[in-house]
C-alpha cells in the first residue's frame, strides 16, 4: 500500500476515470442500462460500472422476453406505474432504435373451475389498470385462437397487446445510446466501498475510484450487500428466486401464437408458455426461493416437471426436441413490490427487489428514478437531438445479417449467425469478454446444436478475446 | 456460379458421404445438372474432422483416414461431373422443390426438380439430455471436439470424462490422445459397452477407467467445468474431478430444414418419413444417409446415397411407382422398439428400392419379432440384440404378404 494520502489529493488515487460524474449507475443489468441511458439523455454526465466482464450477466441473462402491459400489476403500485410508462416508450422508441416487438397478445388460461372463478377478477384488474382491451374468451373462442391447446383449457381472459422482444438487443442498444451520448462505461469493475464527502462520492474498485455526485445502485441480486457496504445500511435483503426454462425447437413455435399464462399465485406468475421474437417456444419458469446469489443451475427433475406441464397444456409438444434450458436468478425480496428508494442526505437511490417485471418496466424505472434524482436539485440541461444507434436484429422476423450479402460465412447454422456479426460483437466498449456475452449478443451457439457444428469456429474467432478462453492451441505434428 | 441460368435437375443438401455418393451415381446414370449444396467452407462431411481410420474399405478398398477419405470422396464427386458449392446455407425449404438460400454473397432461390437430402447426424447435446448441474464451459460433444482438435489445433480440456460407449465414444478417445488430452473415464449407463468388442477393453488399453451401470447425474462448475457426479445403479454416487465432458452419441437427424419446412418427421427415427426409395412426403424430396435415422457408418451411408441416387435418376424418368397410391404404412407395437425406416412401404414389385427395413431396439431385447396385418402374423425371426446393432426385415418377405394398409411389428 502506499502512504495514506490526504483524500482531496486526487492525483495520488488510482483514479479509474479523472472525471467527475454527475450519476455513477452501479450495475449493467436492464434496469442499469436503462437508468444510464435516460440519466445521459437528461444531460447528466454518466458512468455505468459492471463487475462482470459482460453487461447482462446476472438477472438479465435470463428471463422470459416479454414486455408486459401491466394488466396482473397490483392497483396503485410503484410496479405498474413503471411497467405502463415502460411500455409506453418502448413503443415511442422502438422504431427509432430498430427494435423488435412482436404484439403475439396473452392469454391467462383457466385449467380448472377455481381458476375460472378467478378470470372475472383478473379482467376486472387489467381495466382497473387501464388496459381496457382485455377481455374474457370462452373455450371455444380460445380454441379457435390456439387450436393446440389441450382440450382442459376452459377460458381466458386475453390481453392482446402483451407484446414480446428481444431481451438482449434492448438493453444493448439502451447502453450503446448512453454511450454514443457521452456516457463512461466500466467493465469488470466490482465497487467494493466508498466514501461520500457531502457533496460527493468516491466510489472505489479493485481497478481505482469514481468519484460522483450521485449513485444509482442498480446492483440487481447483489443491491442488499452494494447498500449495507457502500451505503452502510440495507433496507432489504435480496432472496434469490431460481427459475429454470425449457427452450423448444423453432419447429414448435408454430404451436402457440400468443403467450400462455396461467392464473398466477400470490407467490410467482407461474409457468409460462411463450414464443420468442428467435423462433423458440420456450416453457418456464420455476419457482425457486434460494440462498445462493449465483447458482443458476438446471436440474432434470425441474426441467422434466416443466416438460409434462408444457405437454399438458400443448399436447403436441410431446414431438418436439429440447434445444436449450437455462436458469435465471430473480431478485427477490423479502417483499413483493419494487424496492426504489431514495437516500436524500447522501445523493443515493436503490433501485432493487426489481423481481419478474424489469424488462417491462426499465425504461418506467429509468424515468421514476431521475425524477427522485431531481429533488437532489441536479439539473441539467436534456440533448437536444441525441445520437439514436440500431439494435442488433436477431430476431427472425427481422432483417437478419445473413440476407445481406458479404457477411463472409454463417458460422452458426442453427441461428444463422454471420463472422460479420461475431466479428463485431468482438470490438468496441461492449465487446464480447465471455462466452455468454457472445450468445447474447449474437446467439451463436444458442441454437438446436448447441455448438456441434460450430464451437470449433467460434473457438478461433474468439481466441484472445474470453478472459476465459474456450479452448487452447496445442502444436500439432 | 450456381446461378448460371442453366436449370438444376437434382440438388444435394450435404456434401458428406452419403450426398456426395448419391450425386456420383446421378451423374453416372446420366442425369445432367447435379449440384451438391454444402453449408460448410469445406466438402467431405464428418469424415473431415475424424483424424484417425478406418474409413473407405467399401468405397476405395483400402483403409484410410477420415480426412483423406473425405478429399477422395470430394475428387470422385467432381471427376464425375458433379457441382460441389461450398459455404451456401440452405435456410429453407418449400413446396415441390424450391429452396432458399444464403451465400456470403447474399440470397436467392433455386427449384431442381429433384432435391436430395443429406444433411447426416449429430450429437445430441447437453441441454437436450436434461443433464442437471451448472451450464458451464467444457461441455461438449464428439463433433465439436473433433473440429477442434483436427480442424483448428486446439483443445478445450485436458482431463475430461466421455459420456456414453458408442462407437463414436472410441473416437472420441483417439480424439483425446492425438491432443495430449487425457480422459479419466467413460461412463456407461447400461451394463457393457454398446460398441462391440474389442472396444471395450480398449479403454483399459489406454488408461481410462470404463464405467459401466453408471451415469452422468450433475456437472458442477464456476465457468469452467470443476467435477462430475455420477452414481451407479445401487444408487451410489462418486464425485470426479475433471475439466471437461465429452457427451458422445445420442445421435439425431439433422433434420432442422424438414421440421421446419413441410415435410413430414418421425419422431421414432427424428428423421424424414420416407418410402423405400426415401421419398419424402413432398415427392420433389429424397432423403439419404444419416438423416434417415441414426446412425450407420460413412461406409453405409455412402452406399445408401449410390442407391438413392440411382433411383432418384430412375424417378426422373418416370420409372417409380406413384406416391399418390396408397402405402403400406409401418407401425410400432412395442416401445423397446426404437425405430424403423421407411415408415413407407408401397407394394409394387420390380421397383427396387431398399431391401430391407432397418430397426434398432432401445434396450437389450431377446425374443421374437413378429409382424402382424389386421392381427394376423405374417413374419417372424427371434431376436437378441442390443442398442445400436442392425436389425434388418426384408421388405419383399413383408410385401408379399400385403393385405392391409398397415404392418404392427411387435416384440414377443
Amino acid at each position: 500500500m502506499p502512504n495514506p494520502q490526504p483524500k482531496s489529493s486526487r492525483q495520488s488515487k488510482n483514479m479509474l476515470s479523472d472525471d467527475l460524474f454527475d450519476v455513477v449507475v452501479i450495475g449493467a443489468g436492464v434496469v442499469g442500462c436503462a437508468v444510464a441511458r435516460r440519466f445521459v439523455l437528461e444531460g447528466a454526465k454518466v458512468a455505468i460500472v459492471e463487475k462482470a466482464s459482460d453487461i447482462l450477466d446476472g438477472a438479465s441473462k435470463a428471463n422470459s422476453a416479454i414486455l408486459h402491459t401491466g394488466f396482473d400489476a397490483p392497483q396503485g403500485s410503484l410496479e405498474l406505474e413503471c411497467i405502463r410508462q415502460g411500455f409506453r416508450e418502448y413503443e415511442d422508441i422502438r422504431s427509432e432504435l430498430g427494435l423488435v416487438q412482436q404484439k403475439s397478445g396473452a392469454f391467462v388460461v383457466a385449467w380448472t373451475p377455481e381458476q375460472m372463478d378467478a378470470l372475472a377478477g383478473i379482467e376486472a384488474q387489467a381495466h382497473e389498470n387501464g388496459i381496457v382491451d382485455a377481455h374474457f374468451v370462452d373455450a371455444k373462442s380460445l380454441k379457435a385462437a390456439e387450436p393446440n391447446l389441450s382440450a382442459n383449457a376452459m377460458g381466458a381472459v386475453n390481453v392482446p397487446q402483451e407484446s414480446i422482444i428481444d431481451p438482449w438487443s434492448a438493453p444493448y442498444v439502451y447502453l450503446h445510446q448512453a454511450l454514443e451520448n457521452g456516457a463512461e462505461v466500466f467493465l469488470s469493475c466490482h465497487i467494493t466501498g466508498g466514501d461520500f464527502d457531502g457533496h460527493v462520492w468516491d466510489l472505489w474498485s479493485g481497478n481505482g475510484t469514481l468519484r460522483s455526485r450521485a449513485v444509482i445502485n442498480c446492483a440487481g441480486l447483489y443491491g442488499d450487500i452494494l447498500d449495507r457496504d457502500v451505503l452502510g445500511q440495507a433496507q432489504f435483503q435480496i432472496i434469490p428466486r431460481k427459475g429454470q426454462f425449457v427452450v423448444f425447437d423453432k419447429a414448435a413455435c408454430g404451436l402457440v401464437s400468443s403467450v400462455i399464462l396461467p392464473v398466477p399465485t400470490e407467490k410467482t406468475k407461474g409457468v409460462v408458455l411463450f414464443g420468442t421474437v428467435f423462433g423458440n417456444l420456450v416453457v418456464g419458469p420455476t419457482a425457486e426461493d434460494q440462498q445462493s446469489r449465483t447458482d443458476a443451475t438446471t436440474d432434470e427433475v425441474s426441467l422434466n416437471a416443466l416438460i409434462a406441464e408444457g405437454v399438458d397444456k400443448l399436447p403436441a409438444l410431446a414431438q418436439m426436441p429440447v434445444t436449450a434450458v437455462y436458469a435465471g436468478l430473480r431478485p427477490a425480496t423479502e417483499r413483493k413490490e419494487y424496492r426504489i428508494e431514495a437516500a436524500q442526505d447522501k445523493n443515493w437511490i436503490t433501485v432493487g427487489g426489481i423481481r419478474s417485471t424489469g424488462l417491462s418496466a426499465a425504461l418506467g424505472i429509468a424515468r421514476h428514478v431521475f425524477g427522485l434524482y431531481e429533488k437532489f436539485g441536479a439539473e441539467h440541461q436534456p440533448i437536444a437531438k441525441p445520437v439514436t444507434p440500431q439494435a442488433n436484429v436477431l430476431a427472425q422476423t427481422g432483417a437478419r445479417d445473413w440476407q445481406r450479402g458479404g457477411h463472409g460465412e454463417i458460422v452458426c447454422h442453427c441461428e444463422l449467425v454471420t463472422r460479420r456479426e461475431i466479428e463485431a460483437a468482438l470490438v468496441g466498449p461492449l465487446a464480447a469478454r465471455s462466452l455468454g456475452g457472445l450468445k447474447r449478443q449474437t446467439r451463436a451457439m444458442m441454437g438446436r446444436c448447441q455448438g456441434f457444428y460450430c464451437a470449433a469456429q467460434v473457438a478461433e474467432l474468439t481466441d484472445g478475446k474470453f478472459a476465459q478462453a474456450m479452448s487452447e492451441r496445442f502444436a500439432h505434428d | 456460379m450456381i446461378d448460371n441460368g442453366i436449370p438444376i435437375d437434382v440438388a444435394v443438401i450435404g456434401a458428406g458421404p452419403s450426398g456426395l455418393a448419391a450425386a456420383i451415381a446421378l451423374k453416372q446414370a446420366g442425369v445432367g445438372r447435379v449440384a451438391v449444396l454444402e453449408r460448410e467452407p469445406q466438402a467431405g462431411g464428418i469424415p473431415r474432422h475424424c483424424n484417425h481410420p478406418p474409413y473407405g474399405l467399401r468405397e476405395f478398398g483400402r483403409i484410410l483416414k477420415g480426412p483423406e477419405y473425405a478429399a477422395r470422396l470430394v475428387a470422385s464427386a467432381r471427376n464425375a461431373g458433379v457441382e460441389i458449392h461450398v459455404s451456401i446455407t440452405v435456410t429453407s425449404i418449400h413446396g415441390d422443390g424450391l429452396l432458399r438460400l444464403s451465400t456470403p454473397e447474399g440470397v436467392f432461390e433455386i427449384t431442381p426438380r429433384r432435391v436430395i437430402y443429406a444433411t447426416g447426424v449429430r450429437e445430441t447435446p447437453r441441454s437436450a439430455r436434461l443433464i442437471s448441474g451448472a451450464r458451464v464451459q467444457g461441455v461438449v460433444n464428439t463433433g465439436a471436439l473433433q473440429s477442434m482438435i483436427y480442424l483448428k489445433h486446439r483443445r478445450p480440456f485436458r482431463r475430461p470424462v466421455i459420456i456414453g460407449t458408442e462407437l463414436v465414444a472410441f473416437s472420441a478417445l483417439m480424439t483425446c490422445q492425438s491432443a495430449g488430452v487425457r480422459p479419466i473415464a467413460m461412463i456407461e449407463a447400461d451394463a457393457i459397452a454398446t460398441a462391440r468388442w474389442p472396444s471395450a477393453i480398449y479403454p483399459r488399453m489406454r488408461g481410462v477407467e470404463l464405467l459401466t451401470n453408471t451415469r452422468l447425474v450433475e456437472i458442477e462448475g464456476d465457468t469452467v467445468v470443476q467435477a462430475v457426479t455420477v452414481a451407479n445403479t445401487d444408487g451410489q454416487t462418486r464425485r470426479i474431478e475433471c475439466d471437461g465432458v465429452i457427451l458422445t452419441g445420442s445421435f439425431t437427424p439433422e433434420v432442422a430444414l424438414a421440421r421446419c419446412g413441410h415435410l413430414d418427421v418421425d419422431p421414432a427415427t427424428g428423421g424424414p418419413v420416407v418410402d423405400q426409395w426415401g421419398r419424402c412426403s413432398d415427392p420433389a424430396y429424397f432423403a439419404t444417409g444419416n438423416v434417415l435415422r441414426p446412425v450407420e457408418t460413412a461406409g453405409r451411408s455412402w452406399a445408401e446415397g449410390r442407391q438413392t441416387g440411382a433411383w432418384v435418376a430412375q424417378d426422373l424418368a418416370g420409372k417409380l411407382p406413384s406416391h399418390d397410391a396408397k402405402p403400406l404404412r409401418i407401425l410400432l407395437g412395442d416401445a423397446r422398439i426404437k425405430y424403423a425406416m421407411p415408415q413407407v412401404i408401397y407394394p409394387s414389385k420390380g421397383a427396387g428400392g431398399m431391401s430391407e427395413i432397418q430397426m434398432r431396439v432401445r434396450e437389450r431385447v431377446s425374443g421374437t419379432l413378429i409382424a402382424r396385418m389386421q392381427g394376423r402374423p405374417v413374419w417372424q425371426r427371434r431376436l437378441n440384440t442390443r442398442p445400436e446393432r442392425r436389425i434388418a426385415v426384408p421388405i419383399g418377405e413383408i410385401i408379399s404378404q400385403a393385405a392391409a394398409d398397415c404392418v404392427e411389428f411387435t416384440i414377443e
